[in-house]
């Protein structure tokens, strides 16, 4: 019998603990227990038998940590060969009379996945296939992921798992105390991620007892589909002064495993600390409790690695800002790969309080699939928000799925043909909520009716691939009224039917309804209301427009959904006072007085400041004057004081970023008057490969970009064979390269070596904790800098010299 | 000899603001470095955790070498260091992933926001090694034992490399949700192991 079958009818059993069982079998600290499968597979054996005489249905081999990380290829298959094959002979040995399975058990790698640790996620995916391989050869009944600390390590597992075997997967994470995984995840989250995958039943096991773990198995139970698996410790470990005892007994275990059955867990059994008593005890409590039947949710949600943002009757609100569409700074951004900025619109997006993210990053001239990765893997290191992965190009889309630490959201599918082949695969695959626009090929229709026709047309398709309908959010498609007067009516008109009728949740792009019309604002905050009331479920919207974000909290705080107005309320208090008496202090008059004024926001890094006063200023000064006259001179003020120890590092910093807020607005005034504005010359910076530390090399990049020089920043633990390669392709006359560690000196020599070698005429400057001017000559740097400062005059230096040359 | 490695979380110690300036590089703030300070404080405060995971050894000497229980070490500070003591505490401590998020948000787009959450990840562990480390030293004293200054991997000529033996001794994956990189470094990044000499008076 599959373990699928069984479990419709049964709550299953589980194994308990093997780790402290071997050590009271004399398992060495240190000592790989996996390797007790080929020296010590009597013990293994019968630890199994005695799980199944007590009456488990499931034993997980004693291939927690069996990967290819801690053993050769050889000895891997040896172990795994060996695990399963003396699980099955346990199972036979075994007096129960119960049903029986094998699970191939897989633990975390033990390593943290990129950006926090230096693993990356597709090299876990390989580590994960070889153990499933080996598994699925020798005959596993199912896969046991387990005790996952991050979200990201478990999807690596699950995918593994999903392309490797046909095998049933199980999912399991340990959480802390605070109901989350170690990286932040909650168990909503998790359900999202995993139900989306494709995985047949999610729980929690290990870090707790069974009653600590209350929060996490309802929070399941309440979003899960699929069944619900519970193998908690036997509590916390704890010392009686001579041996080590855990604080919960066997018979309490039995009866908080059994409430948790009770309460809906379908799969149980023990962790750390329990034994074949516990599980005997387990059995025994559940003795007289029939299996609560798992039900389908309906829930629509999608995830980010913390949590999961669920369409109900509170609008969901989708930040359309990171899009090149009709910005110039935008592009000019994505053409010179200048992730910070992506970056800052997504963190002042999510400031503004959007759930949801959109992602388009879409330009003819360039690598999408390649820029929307890095987008995605920068996005998802800072913003803790689900991603809306926006693009027409599949092969781009799939791999941001692959990558996107969570359930995305998908932007779009239509009823083409050709549009519902090519994305409902990936879906499926990799699970997401996916936008479908309400058209096909013979485009977008006039009438109400004919657009829900297209709707009932791409669920039956979806249905085929095995998507529900509650992982579609139709998009019914706003036109401009100026063009057709009808055109809000038949976008209102599909929404509420798709929404009442169908029972699928919908989503518009709210402001293109307004096209061609002044004053636009008011146009989309009052479609956005009307949409609202006709069952919208999220918009696509800019978050900057308060007319827009008045509408929202208003439409709450109307319809029950904000209590005591709390939110509204505190919006409110957001908005600028309006008093008549406002205009005399505007910035324009202040700019009289500009020149100063510039020069102390930026010293005292007054950043709001600094910029609002730059804007006027551009009106009037030429964009070159405000930088050599305004800004390099103020930070030249600040230099000096940092030089000579009256100021400290923060403040420095400080003073830069407001100088950097400056430039900003000098930026975006440029690239909107297509006037071209001059660097002085490229600059390479990295941090040496196997090191991570970086805050030295951003402080140095922040001020170099201050001062002019065009900063290619690679980057932490960085590959010498990239540092020498770009410097090369741009023949930057500079390059910087910071190490705190003694541990990572030699990749600095290294890396300079090869610099010497391929770009003779680069100057390198070197830095970090562990660097003196000594060292720096001996590996062969040009330039020891002991702070940002000596870079920054170090590069003015070279600079001017070549210019001289010149 | 099995050792079990017992596990404790601790609710948020009160910041220590000198501390922070300190590592920060300040010797003094001004009224707008505080209030970016504060600010930073806000944001921090309640979002980190404060776990520490902890087992003995009984240890000995011969010659050069010092018998820890759990590895072997021939470093000189460290045997200095554990001189006369008889046992150890071996811990790891971390405040959580959160911090390196912060850091490495502001990073992009608060370069001296980043600095202070740097600074003050560092007193946030700091801080939760002070408490675990003055509760080891009051059960010692229970035993009529001394404490020694704690010592970690890293200091003196005590090799980053026995980061290796002390992670597979304290199981820091599964207790703490720590880990350890290729190159020896820990993620979260504010985290500390560290060993606690024990004296009989």
């Amino acid at each position: 019998m599959n373990i699928n079958e069984f479990l419709k009818e049964n709550t299953v059993i589980l194994d308990g603990g093997m780790g402290t069982l071997l050590q009271k079998e004399g398992l060495l600290p240190g000592e790989l227990p996996e390797r007790w499968n080929l020296t010590r597979s009597d013990v293994i054996e019968r630890i199994h038998r005695d799980y199944f005489n007590a009456g488990a249905n499931i034993v997980n081999t004693n291939t927690f940590g069996a990967n290819i990380l801690k053993f050769t290829p050889d000895e891997l298959e040896q172990i795994i060969k060996s695990a399963v094959e003396t699980a099955f002979r346990a199972a036979r040995l075994s007096d129960g009379v119960q049903e029986k399975f094998v699970a191939l058990d897989i633990g975390p790698t033990g390593k943290l996945l990129k950006p926090y640790g230096d693993f990356d996620f597709e090299e876990a995916v390989s580590v994960f296939a070889e153990t499933v391989k080996l598994g699925a050869k020798y005959g596993a009944d199912l896969i046991m992921i387990e005790t996952m600390s991050d979200s990201y390590e478990t999807k690596a597992a699950i995918l593994a798992a999903k392309e490797n075997c046909k095998l049933p997967i199980f999912v399991s994470n340990a959480y802390g105390e605070d109901g989350k995984l170690m990286t932040g995840a909650s168990p909503a989250a998790m359900v999202a991620m995993a139900e989306g995958l494709g995985v047949d039943a999610i729980g929690a096991n290990c870090s707790l007892g069974p009653n600590q773990l209350r929060g996490v198995v309802a929070e399941l139970l309440e979003c899960s589909s699929i069944p619900v698996l519970l193998k908690p410790n036997a509590g916390l470990p704890k010392s009686d002064g001579v041996n080590t005892v855990y604080d919960i007994g066997a018979e309490e275990f039995a009866a908080q495993v059994s409430e948790a059955v009770k309460a809906g867990v379908r799969i149980a059994g023990g962790c750390c600390g329990t034994t074949p008593e516990y599980i005997s005890e387990v059995i025994k409590a559940l003795r007289d409790i029939a299996p609560v039947p798992v039900t389908q949710k309906n829930i629509t949600c999608v995830s980010s690695y913390t949590h999961a943002v669920r369409f109900s009757s509170s609008p969901v609100l989708i930040g359309e800002r990171i899009n090149p569409t009709g910005k110039k700074r935008f592009k000019q951004a994505l053409v010179e790969k200048d992730i910070g900025y992506i970056l800052q619109e997504g963190i002042a997006q999510q400031e503004k309080g959007v759930h949801v993210l959109d992602v388009n990053v879409g330009l003819p001239e360039i690598d999408e699939k390649e820029m929307l990765c890095q987008t995605i893997c920068e996005l998802q290191a800072v913003i803790d928000l689900p991603l809306q992965i926006d693009t027409a190009n599949t092969k781009a889309m799939e791999a941001a799925l692959r990558l996107y630490n969570g359930k995305a959201m998908i932007n779009s599918v239509n009823g083409k043909e050709e549009s519902m082949r090519s994305v409902f695969p990936l879906v499926k695959k990799y699970g997401g909520v996916v936008v479908a626009l309400t058209l096909d090929e013979r485009g977008i229709p006039e009438t109400a009716k004919e657009r829900i026709e297209i709707a009932e047309k791409i669920i039956s398709v979806a249905s085929e691939y095995g998507i529900s309908k509650k992982d579609i959010v139709f998009d019914t498609l706003a036109m401009t009224v100026s063009a057709d007067n009808k055109a809000a009516l038949a976008t209102l008109g599909s929404l509420s039917h798709i929404k009442k009728v169908i029972g699928c949740h919908t989503s518009l792009g709210v402001s293109n309804i307004s096209f061609g019309l002044p004053a636009r604002d008011a146009v989309n905050s009052t479609f956005f209301a009307l949409a609202l009331e006709n069952g919208l479920s999220a918009a696509i919207m800019n978050p900057y427009s308060s007319d827009m974000m008045k509408t929202y909290y208003a439409y709450r705080a109307l319809h029950g959904l904000d209590e005591n107005c709390a939110d509204y309320i505190g919006f409110a208090a957001s908005l600028p006072v309006q008093t008549a008496s406002s205009a005399p202090t505007s910035v324009a008059t202040q700019a009289s007085l500009g020149e100063t004024e510039l020069q102390t926001a930026i010293i005292k890094g007054l950043r709001e400041k600094a910029s609002a006063l730059t804007k006027e200023l551009l009106k009037i000064v030429p964009a070159l004057d405000i930088v050599n006259k305004e800004v390099i001179p103020a930070l030249d003020t600040v230099g000096k004081g940092f030089e000579e120890k009256k100021i400290y590092l923060p403040q420095l910093l400080i003073s830069a970023e407001s100088a950097k807020s400056a430039f900003e607005e000098i930026k975006t005034f440029v690239s909107s008057s297509n006037s071209v504005m001059t660097k002085k010359c490229d600059f390479v910076i990295a941090t040496v490969h196997g090191d991570v530390h970086d805050i030295g090399k951003n402080i140095v990049k922040l001020l170099l970009e201050n001062y002019g020089f065009s900063v290619t920043d690679l980057g932490k633990d960085v590959p010498p064979e990239k540092v020498a390669e770009t410097v090369e392709k741009l023949h930057a006359p500079l390059a910087g390269l910071s190490a705190l560690m003694t541990t990572t000196v030699p990749a600095m020599e290294e890396t300079i070596k090869l610099l010497r070698e391929r770009a003779p005429w680069c100057k390198i400057v070197v830095g970090g904790a562990v660097l003196t001017k000594e060292y720096a000559q001996r590996i062969g740097a040009d330039k020891y800098a002991a702070d940002a400062m000596e870079t920054v005059r170090y590069a003015d230096f070279i600079y001017s010299e070549k210019a001289d040359q010149r | 000899m099995t050792n079990t490695v017992f596990y404790k979380s601790y609710t948020e110690p009160e910041f220590n603001i000198k501390e922070i300036l300190r590592y920060a590089g300040c010797r003094q703030a001004s009224d707008d470095l505080m209030s970016l300070l504060r600010e930073c404080l806000d944001e921090c405060s309640g979002k980190l955790c404060y776990k520490v995971c902890y087992t003995e050894y009984d240890i000995s000497f011969n010659g050069d070498v010092v018998d820890l229980g759990f590895a072997e070490s021939k470093s000189k500070n460290l045997k200095k260091n554990l001189e006369n003591c008889c046992r150890i505490v071996l811990f790891a401590a971390t405040v959580g992933l959160a911090m390196d998020r912060l850091i490495a948000r502001y990073s992009r787009t608060s370069p001296s926001k980043s600095y202070l959450f740097q600074a003050i990840g560092a007193e946030r562990v700091e801080s939760l090694c002070d408490i675990f480390n003055s509760e080891i030293s009051d059960f010692a004293a229970s035993l009529g034992m001394n404490t020694r200054p704690r010592f970690s991997p890293g200091y003196g000529d005590l090799p980053l490399e026995l980061q290796r033996s002390i992670f597979m001794a304290l199981d820091c994956e599964r207790k703490l949700g720590l880990t350890l990189n290729d190159s020896l470094l820990m993620s979260p990044s504010k985290s500390v192991t560290a060993i606690i000499g024990m004296e009989k008076l």
